[in-house]
């Protein structure tokens, strides 16, 4: 073992004159060590597997069926699902192709996720590094802002911002919906920033003259990659749940485009006489959700530093 | 422990301050005003309306005369449902809502608890493996998905239970809502237990007590279920707050008079009173909440003192 190691080290210092990059190369990274508990776990490659079918789905549904998301077929109204005629699905009250339409609201929850995700990580990293590098006054002011914030229903906030501009527009949605995520963030990263910035690496960066943000953008957020990619990852179905939840009030998504909570909504008031309506969309809502919950698990555990492999449950 | 009380309380008053300025100075910056919509209205009338409910003012004025009223207890007139006061209108749904809230909230903490439990004490058995597919499965079932579903077996194929509606007085309206509500929660309660126990189980004092020969059962109840639940207690918090917006989608789902329509109606209407009052009781309600949490919490686990 010792011997190997010196070894190791000694190819390791001649490499070093030559290229810096192959040295990360031999030692196994947080990130291949990840992928390779990721791989193992089959439950993850399962709900990973489910995302992509459902994503593509989703891309490739409305490009294969030859109906319309807002196409009437005024000949079958709310037909059942594999009955005569071509709706696989089955049709709403208008004779809108269900299978159309669920894909169109697959696509759209996908993409609000997506881009919320990433609205609400941007700030809340931002936020959270920001706090826990300065401390101090600085700190505490941002986190009570934070607390204060918390201590509102999340639906409020979405809500005033909904209804701050015009309703149903995307854009609006991104931000609403990724303004209430990034308080969980800020407060993981704060965490994470507190216990980095006592290491001794900040320490020698700013004795060398590191100004703070050189120190923050080199320093602590690379080091915080793992926890940020686990907390997107769960974040993701959130997201998904927030656009639904909105739209199902009738305060998201708006006709003639479709999402999972609007068609969970109509299908809601259909469910006596066409009770498809309800249970296409609220499967795949369901499906998606599960996947990126399972998915959200592995890799938080996967990324976990403190796990490496030892017995768990 | 009082001391501590108190001080929280104290130190929740600023918050609730914050809150309420925010919350106030947001919404008079949308566009729009609570009587746009009535389009039949004209200049004279409006600028009557406008005049009666104050808005004619500058906004800090309007900021003033609000903080004076609420500090009388007064959540002023609500301006879209004329005759009724926000107080009014509060006092009507909030017994529905709290119902319903306590009911799941009880109701995920028994079921949650004691699947999490099971499931740890019969670790990778099929026992544990089914519990914790059910938590999976439960995790993603929001209860706009889980109300329609349930009211659509129990209340229209089955007719067991009334599949929406409210009657004062009649437990079983209640029913189907709390389990909608409850069933996210009680998953992850069962999550959280389960992980808790599992650890707690593998603690020096847990194999002390069975190396004295007390019997698993004792182990279990008389040791390990208090450190166990400390997890559990913490996300009461965090709980009452998913619960009072979740309401607000079970009562849609339910038809129930609650509260949390106000919320969506009191937006989009721009009813501006209704809305802080919603705020003010809500906001309340998840600090007082956060509190009782903590002293709970204080008492369940000896090392946390509340000094």
């Amino acid at each position: 073992m010792g011997g190997s190691i010196r070894a190791c080290g000694m190819s390791e210092a001649a490499a070093e004159s030559t290229s810096t990059m192959s040295d990360f190369r031999r030692t196994p990274s947080l990130w291949s060590k990840a992928a390779v508990r990721l791989r193992h776990n089959r439950v993850a490659m399962a709900a990973a597997a489910v995302i992509f079918v459902l994503a593509c789905v989703a891309i490739m549904g409305p490009l294969v069926s030859p109906y319309a998301v807002d196409s009437l077929d005024w000949d079958r109204l709310a037909a059942a699902p594999l009955g005569p005629g071509s709706h696989w699905l089955g049709t709403d009250r208008l004779g809108r192709d269900l299978f159309v339409r669920t894909c169109h609201g697959l696509r759209i929850s996908l993409v609000i996720s997506l881009v919320s995700t990433a609205i609400s990580l941007a700030i809340g990293v931002t936020w959270g590094a920001v706090a826990g590098l300065v401390g101090g006054r600085t700190d505490e002011l941002m986190m009570r802002f934070v607390d204060i914030l918390y201590s509102l229903p999340y639906l409020f906030i979405v809500i005033i911002l909904t209804t701050l501009f015009e309703r149903g527009s995307l854009p609006v949605l991104f931000c609403a919906i990724g303004a209430v995520g990034w308080l969980t963030t800020a407060r993981i990263i704060r965490g994470q920033t507190l216990s980095l910035a006592r290491r001794e690496f900040i320490e020698a960066a700013r004795a060398t003259g590191l100004s703070t943000p050189a120190i923050l953008l080199r320093h602590i957020i690379p080091n915080l990659v793992g926890p940020i990619v686990a907390y997107a990852a769960l974040t993701i179905p959130q997201m998904i749940l927030f656009e639904s939840f909105l739209s199902f009030l009738g305060l998201g998504v708006q006709e003639p485009l479709a999402s999972l909570g609007s068609l969970i909504n109509d299908g809601a008031q259909e469910m006596q006489s066409a009770p498809w309506m309800l249970l296409v969309p609220a499967g795949f809502l369901v499906v998606l959700l599960m996947s990126f919950n399972l998915l959200g698990d592995a890799l938080s555990d996967a990324l976990d530093p403190r796990d490496d492999g030892g017995p768990r449950d | 422990m009082l001391r501590y009380a108190l001080r929280r309380i104290a130190g929740s008053i600023p918050t609730l301050l914050i809150l309420i300025s925010v919350s106030f100075f947001i919404m008079r910056l949308a566009p729009g005003g609570p009587f746009d919509q009535e389009q039949t209205l004209s200049h004279e009338v409006r600028a009557n309306l406008d005049r009666v409910y104050g808005l004619d003012q500058p906004i800090t004025v309007q900021y003033a005369r609000y903080l004076r009223a609420l500090s009388h207890g007064d959540f002023g007139p609500s301006y879209k449902q004329r005759d009724f006061s926000v107080t009014e209108l509060i006092a009507q749904g909030l017994p529905v809502s709290a119902t319903l809230g306590v009911s799941a909230l009880l109701l995920a903490l028994a079921s949650g608890i004691s699947l999490g439990m099971v499931a740890a004490v019969r670790r990778q058995t099929s026992v544990d493996v089914g519990i914790t597919s059910l938590v999976v499965l439960g995790l993603a079932l929001p209860g706009f998905v889980t109300g329609p579903l349930l009211a659509l077996l129990f209340g229209v194929y089955l007719q067991w239970l009334p599949a929406g509606g409210w009657e004062e007085g009649a437990p079983r309206y209640f029913v189907l809502p709390a389990i909608t509500l409850a069933v996210p929660l009680a998953a992850y309660v069962a999550r959280l237990t389960r992980a808790s126990a599992l650890e707690v189980f593998r603690a020096n004092f847990i194999r002390t007590a069975t190396a004295r020969g007390l019997g698993w059962r004792r182990v279990v109840w008389s040791h390990a279920l208090r450190p166990i639940l400390l997890p559990v207690v913490s996300y009461i918090g965090p709980a009452a707050a998913f619960v009072v917006t979740g309401s607000l989608v079970v009562e849609t789902v339910f038809g129930l008079p609650g509260t949390g329509r106000y919320l969506v109606q009191g937006a989009i209407n721009r009813d501006y009173p209704l809305i802080m009052g919603m705020v003010i009781v809500y906001g309340t309600l998840v600090l007082l909440l956060n509190l009782i949490t903590d002293l709970v919490y204080g008492w369940l686990d000896p090392r946390v003192r509340h000094e």
